[in-house]
C-alpha cells in the first residue's frame, strides 16, 4: 500500500533547478522541469508520467529517454532507480506502416 | 495512519477520480481513494479511445451523456488545470453498403426520438466533412454535438485536482472484502488485511466490482471483455471528427498531438477464463494484445481511410471492458447495504460520461437528487417483477 499524500509531504514542494530547461524526451519535447513539477503534483510512476506529459510516448517509445526519466523520478522521490517500475513494451517493436501490419494472410477486401 | 474517512472510493479510474474531485469540490474532503494498481488510471480509463459521444447510447444513459456534453466537458480543462483536449466536432458513423445505411438510419431515428440531433448524410457531404475517406463510403450518420477528449490527461487531471483539494489516494491497495456493521456498510478490507472504515463506500473498480460486491451478498451481472487500440505516428492535421462505422469494425480520431488513435477488436480476443483472473488487472503483463487484432484493425482502418495506409503504427495495447448484461452501467445506492453506492458496468463507453457520473455520485453521497434521473440504472433492475 502506497500513501500518495504522505509521499507528497515527504518530498516537499517543487523547487526550481538550474537545468530544468534540459530537454529529456526529444521526441515529445519534454523537459526535466516539467517532469519534476509533475512529480510534485502526484504523478509518481513512469506509466502515469507517460500519460500525463507524453514523455517516452513518441517515435522511439522511450528508448532514448527511458533511463533519464527513471533517474529523475528516483531522485525526486528519494528511492533507488531499481525501485521505479518500468513502462511496458508494446507491439510493434518498431514503428510499422499500417499496410504492412495489415498483411497477416487475412484478406483486405471482401 | 488514519484509516477512516467520510467516503471511501474503491477504484482509481476516471469515474473514481471524478467522484473524488466533485466531492472535494463541494466540501466533502474527508475522502479516501483505494487503487489496486501502482498507477492511477491503470484500467480502461487510460486505455480507451477517447470518444465523448451521445449517439448510439441507450435511452437510459442519454440524459447524463448529454448533460456532461452541454454543461461539463466544455470547461473541464479550465476547471482541472490540465488540458483534457475536449474537441466537439461531431461523430461520423460511416456505411459502405445499403445494409449499413439501413442500420445507421435506424440508429439515427432512435436518437432523434429522444431529442438528439443525428441526421443521415450522403457521400458528398461525408467528403466535405473529411476528404480523406474512401470512395466506398456511400453515406453516414452525423451527430454534430459528439466529440472526443484525451482520457489520459482527463483521468490524471481529476486525480491531480482531487489531491490538491486534500483527497487521500492509496495505490497498491487491492480491496478484497466489504463488511457491514449494524446493518450498514462500514469496513473496506484490503488483500493484505489493512482495514479502512467509511460512512459511504463508492464501488468503482470496473469488472472487479462484481467480486467485491459479492462479499456483502450483492451480485452485479456483468462480465469482462478485451478491447484493443493502436496509435499512429504524428500526422499533419487532417480531421477533428470522431469516426465510427456501421459494422463497428473500428472507431477513432486524430488527437491534438497529431497521432491517430483507433480502437477495435477482431472477435478473437481471449476471454476471461483464458487468463488468470485473480490478478490480471494489476499486472500489465497479463493484459496481452492479440496477434490477430492489430492486423485486422489495420485492414479495417485503411479500407475506410486510405490516406493512412502508409502511416506508421507506434504502439498498440488493450484493456478490459466491464460489460453489463444489458449494456448500461450500474449506478446508484444498494438497498440491502445502506451506504454502498455502485458505479460500474460501463460497458465500453464510461469515459465520455465520467464528468456527469462523478458529479451524480457526489450528489448521491450527500443525499441530493441527481442532475438527471438515473433510477433505471439500479442494480436491481434484473429482479423478477412480483
Ligand atoms: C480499448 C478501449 C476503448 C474504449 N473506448 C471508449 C471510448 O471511446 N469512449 C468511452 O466513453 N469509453 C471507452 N471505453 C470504456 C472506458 O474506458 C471505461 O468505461 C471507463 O474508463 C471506465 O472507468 P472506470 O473508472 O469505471 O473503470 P476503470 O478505469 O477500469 O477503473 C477501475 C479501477 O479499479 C481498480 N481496481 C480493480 N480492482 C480493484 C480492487 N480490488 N481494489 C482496488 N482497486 C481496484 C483498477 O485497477 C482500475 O484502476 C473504452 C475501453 C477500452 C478498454
Amino acid at each position: 500500500m502506497f500513501d500518495i499524500q504522505e509521499k507528497l509531504k515527504e518530498i516537499g514542494p517543487y523547487i526550481e533547478e538550474a537545468d530544468d530547461d534540459l530537454l529529456v524526451c526529444r521526441c515529445e519535447e519534454v523537459t526535466k522541469g516539467e517532469i519534476r513539477r509533475a512529480l510534485h503534483q502526484g504523478i509518481f510512476t513512469i506509466e502515469e508520467m507517460r500519460r500525463y506529459l507524453r514523455s517516452g510516448m513518441g517515435l522511439c517509445q522511450g528508448q532514448t529517454c527511458g533511463k533519464l526519466v527513471k533517474g529523475i523520478i528516483a531522485k525526486e522521490l528519494h528511492v533507488s532507480p531499481v525501485d521505479v517500475y518500468p513502462a511496458s513494451s508494446r507491439a510493434p517493436m518498431r514503428p510499422t506502416e499500417m499496410r504492412i501490419l495489415a498483411e497477416d494472410g487475412g484478406v483486405c477486401h471482401e | 495512519m488514519n484509516n477512516t474517512a467520510d467516503v471511501i472510493i474503491i477504484g482509481g479510474g476516471v469515474n473514481g477520480c471524478a467522484a473524488a474531485y466533485y466531492l472535494a469540490k463541494r466540501g466533502v474532503r474527508d475522502v479516501i481513494v483505494l487503487e489496486a494498481a501502482k498507477s492511477i488510471g491503470h484500467g480502461g480509463s487510460s486505455r480507451n479511445g477517447g470518444g465523448v459521444r451521445q449517439s448510439g447510447r441507450d435511452v437510459r444513459e442519454l440524459p447524463y451523456a448529454m448533460y456532461g456534453i452541454q454543461y461539463m466537458w466544455p470547461t473541464l480543462s479550465e476547471e482541472l488545470g490540465v488540458d483534457v483536449e475536449y474537441t466537439q466536432k461531431g461523430n461520423l458513423r460511416m456505411g459502405k453498403t445499403e445494409e449499413h445505411i439501413k442500420k445507421l438510419q435506424t440508429l439515427a431515428s432512435n436518437a432523434r426520438a429522444v431529442g438528439l440531433d443525428v441526421k443521415m448524410i450522403d457521400k458528398k457531404e461525408v467528403k466535405e466533412i473529411c476528404p480523406y475517406l474512401s470512395d466506398e463510403v456511400i453515406g453516414a450518420s452525423w451527430c454534430p454535438t459528439d466529440g472526443h477528449a484525451n482520457p489520459l490527461t482527463t483521468t490524471l487531471g481529476y486525480y491531480k485536482r482531487a489531491l490538491e483539494l486534500g483527497v487521500r489516494f492509496f495505490t497498491e491497495a487491492s480491496v478484497k472484502e466489504l463488511k457491514k456493521v449494524k446493518g450498514k456498510i462500514r469496513k473496506v478490507i484490503l488483500a493484505d488485511g489493512t482495514v479502512f472504515e467509511g460512512e459511504t463506500v463508492i464501488l468503482a473498480a470496473g469488472y472487479e466490482s462484481r467480486a467485491i460486491a459479492r462479499t456483502v451478498g450483492i451480485d452485479i451481472p456483468m462480465m469482462r471483455l478485451i478491447d484493443e487500440a493502436l496509435v499512429t505516428e504524428m500526422q499533419p492535421p487532417m480531421t477533428d471528427v470522431m469516426f465510427g462505422c456501421a459494422t463497428a469494425d473500428f472507431y477513432g480520431h486524430q488527437t491534438v498531438h497529431g497521432s491517430f488513435v483507433f480502437g477495435s477488436d477482431s472477435g478473437w480476443e481471449p476471454t476471461d477464463e483464458m487468463i488468470d483472473p485473480s490478478n490480471n488487472c494489476v499486472d500489465p503483463s497479463k493484459l496481452i494484445t492479440n496477434a490477430f487484432t492489430l492486423s485486422a484493425s489495420c485492414r479495417a482502418i485503411q479500407d475506410y481511410i486510405p490516406a493512412l495506409t502508409d502511416a506508421k503504427i507506434v504502439r498498440s495495447w488493450c484493456g478490459w471492458l466491464d460489460e453489463s448484461f444489458d449494456g448500461v452501467p450500474f449506478l446508484g445506492p444498494v438497498d440491502e447495504v445502506p451506504g454502498l453506492i455502485l458505479a460500474c458496468g460501463f460497458t465500453g463507453h464510461g469515459f465520455g460520461t465520467a464528468p456527469s457520473v462523478g458529479l451524480m455520485l457526489s450528489q448521491m453521497v450527500v443525499g441530493e437528487p441527481t442532475v438527471v434521473d438515473i433510477s433505471a440504472l439500479s442494480y436491481n433492475r434484473f429482479l423478477p417483477v412480483r
